[in-house]
This record gives structure tokens, C-alpha cells and sequence, in this order.
């Protein structure tokens, strides 16, 4: 069901949809997403590379959507970190492809791995590993309620 | 050496130049050399609409240009003089609250900056300083053209 929902899910984030996101594929606990070299992304008007911010908009997508894809029904979720190591720069002017695993879910974090890459996976631009927080709503319903009604929401991303 | 008027056009400059901040719409003031960061809410940043939250990509990439530009604002005021724009080494990003549909602020610290390398730590914040919705601590190569 996650399957089917994640074009939709993915085309409701103004930013996945503004940058440009498409999803390559959906598999349990994977997911792998694309966004394509536009002039208006770059990041070094020298190299004509795509901006290391897009590959963090990127790698942070991928990941939710593999939680998404991890998960049995729908949770809100919320990113708690995300390291990112930049192994190399991107070709110019090439598309950017993220592949995210979600390897572990305990019942209220999701743990994932991800690499974005140009041409070949095994060659990654970047790696990434995250931690979400799963039911982030239902958390919201008793603490961070009190919370947010101090303005001091819990962070959700994506 | 560089006057402060001459480094805020400079960081207008280096803002101006990457594609990506001006797509996000980041800018940027000086105050000495202190330089807070800015970003304008716009519909394009919204990660999740239910919330509505600002997209947790966007946060990190804002928090990222943070630190290179307070890298390069350092490296032009410095005696070490114009170099190449700093590469990101690796980031750590923690999300501590959502970030509302409002301006985002964020301000870079430089711990240690070496010859090649440079340890910077940034907090993003909205309404308050003393309560960031997200903090970054990365690793920059800051070396000169001339280096690899």
C-alpha cells in the first residue's frame, strides 16, 4: 500500500516537487528517487555541479520514503539526524539518483543508509545515515502538544 | 585589507553567484564579521503541507550554505586572500523542531580552521536564537586554487 501511495506522497512536498523529484522505484524498505541536473540547482558556477544542498534535500527524501516503504500503515515522521559524508564531487551537468535502505525499525525509530550517485552506484557522490522518529503525531498528541502550543513544534521532515 | 562595506558586497557576491542560494532565496548581513544568514519562507520550501513544516533538506542545505559562506567571508577577510569556494567534507544534521512556514535565521561558528581543513558548527533558529529548530557541525577543504 506504502508502494502505491509514495508517487502521491512524493508529489504533496512543494520542495520534492519544485526541485524536481521522481521516484525510480519503490521496494520494501528501499526506495530510490532521482532529481534531474537543472541550471537553476547548481552549487559552483565553475564546475557546473549540482548543489551539495540538493543532494541533502535529496538523500533526506529518499530516506523518509524508505522508511514509508518500511512501514506496515502510515506514520508521520521526523527526522532526528542525518550525517552526511561528501565522497566526491557530481558530474557536471548529470542527474543525481539516491538509493535508501531503511535496515532497521524498532517501534519508534527507523533506522536507514543511503547513497546518492551519478552514473554507477558502487561509485557514490555521497553516503548518508539517518534516524527517524516513527508516529511522530501520535508523540505530539501528549508532550510536544504542550510544546507546540509554546510554538516549539517537534521537527517533521520531509 | 578589506573594509566591511567591500566584504558585504563580496558575500552579496558569493551569494549571488551560486545558482542554488538563489533558488532558495538565501541572503545573508554582516555585522563585523559575524554573519547571520537569512531565509525567506517561500511555498517551494515546504516539505510537508499538513503541518505545514519547512522540508528538512532544505534546513541542511540552508545551514550548509551557511557555513561556506562564513568560510569564504572568512577566508577574503583574512591575510590568506581570495580562494576557491570551500567543499563539503561531511555534515551532521540534527532536526530539533519543525520549521514553520516563517524566516529561518542561522549563524556559523568556525572552530578550528587549519590549512586544508575548517570544523564549523551552525544553529538555524526562527523566533528565538536560544530555541534552533536544527544544528549542523561539518567539515570544510578549504584549500587555495592552487591545491588539488
Amino acid at each position: 500500500m506504502m508502494r502505491q501511495l509514495a508517487p502521491q506522497v512524493l508529489l504533496a512536498s512543494p520542495h520534492a516537487a519544485a526541485i524536481g523529484m521522481e521516484v525510480v522505484s519503490i521496494d520494501p524498505a528501499e526506495a530510490v528517487l532521482k532529481v534531474r541536473f537543472r541550471p537553476d540547482l547548481v552549487g559552483d558556477p565553475d564546475t557546473g555541479v549540482i548543489a551539495g544542498g540538493v543532494v541533502t534535500a535529496l538523500l533526506d527524501h529518499t530516506c523518509g520514503q524508505s522508511v514509508m516503504a518500511a512501514l506496515e500503515r502510515y506514520q508521520a515522521i521526523a527526522t532526528l539526524d542525518l550525517r552526511i559524508d561528501y565522497m566526491r564531487p557530481a558530474g557536471p551537468g548529470l542527474d543525481i539518483l539516491c538509493r535508501a535502505h531503511c535496515y532497521k525499525l524498532t517501534r519508534s525509530v527507523a533506522f536507514v543508509r543511503a547513497q546518492a550517485y551519478d552514473v554507477d552506484p558502487a561509485d557514490p557522490v555521497a553516503t548518508a545515515q539517518a534516524a527517524f522518529m516513527l508516529d511522530a503525531n501520535s508523540g505530539m498528541n501528549t508532550a510536544q502538544s504542550a510544546m507546540q502550543a509554546l510554538g516549539q513544534g517537534p521537527a517533521v521532515a520531509p | 585589507m578589506t573594509g566591511s562595506v567591500d566584504l558585504n558586497a563580496r558575500l552579496a557576491e558569493i551569494l549571488e553567484r551560486i545558482p542554488y542560494a538563489r533558488y532558495l532565496g538565501v541572503r545573508a548581513e554582516l555585522a563585523g564579521d559575524e554573519m547571520t544568514a537569512i531565509l525567506p519562507f517561500s511555498q517551494h520550501l515546504i516539505g510537508n503541507p499538513t503541518l505545514p513544516a519547512i522540508h528538512g533538506g532544505v534546513i541542511g542545505a540552508f545551514m550548509e550554505m551557511t557555513a561556506v559562506a562564513q568560510l569564504s567571508v572568512s577566508q577574503v577577510s583574512g591575510s590568506s586572500g581570495l580562494l576557491r569556494q570551500p567543499r563539503t567534507i561531511d555534515v551532521t544534521i540534527e532536526y530539533l523542531r519543525s520549521g514553520r512556514p516563517q524566516a529561518t535565521f542561522a549563524r556559523a561558528a568556525i572552530k578550528r580552521a587549519g590549512r586544508r581543513i575548517a570544523n564549523v558548527q551552525v544553529e538555524a533558529w526562527q523566533d528565538t536564537r536560544s530555541a534552533p529548530i536544527a544544528a549542523l557541525h561539518g567539515h570544510f577543504l578549504i584549500a587555495p586554487r592552487d591545491e588539488g
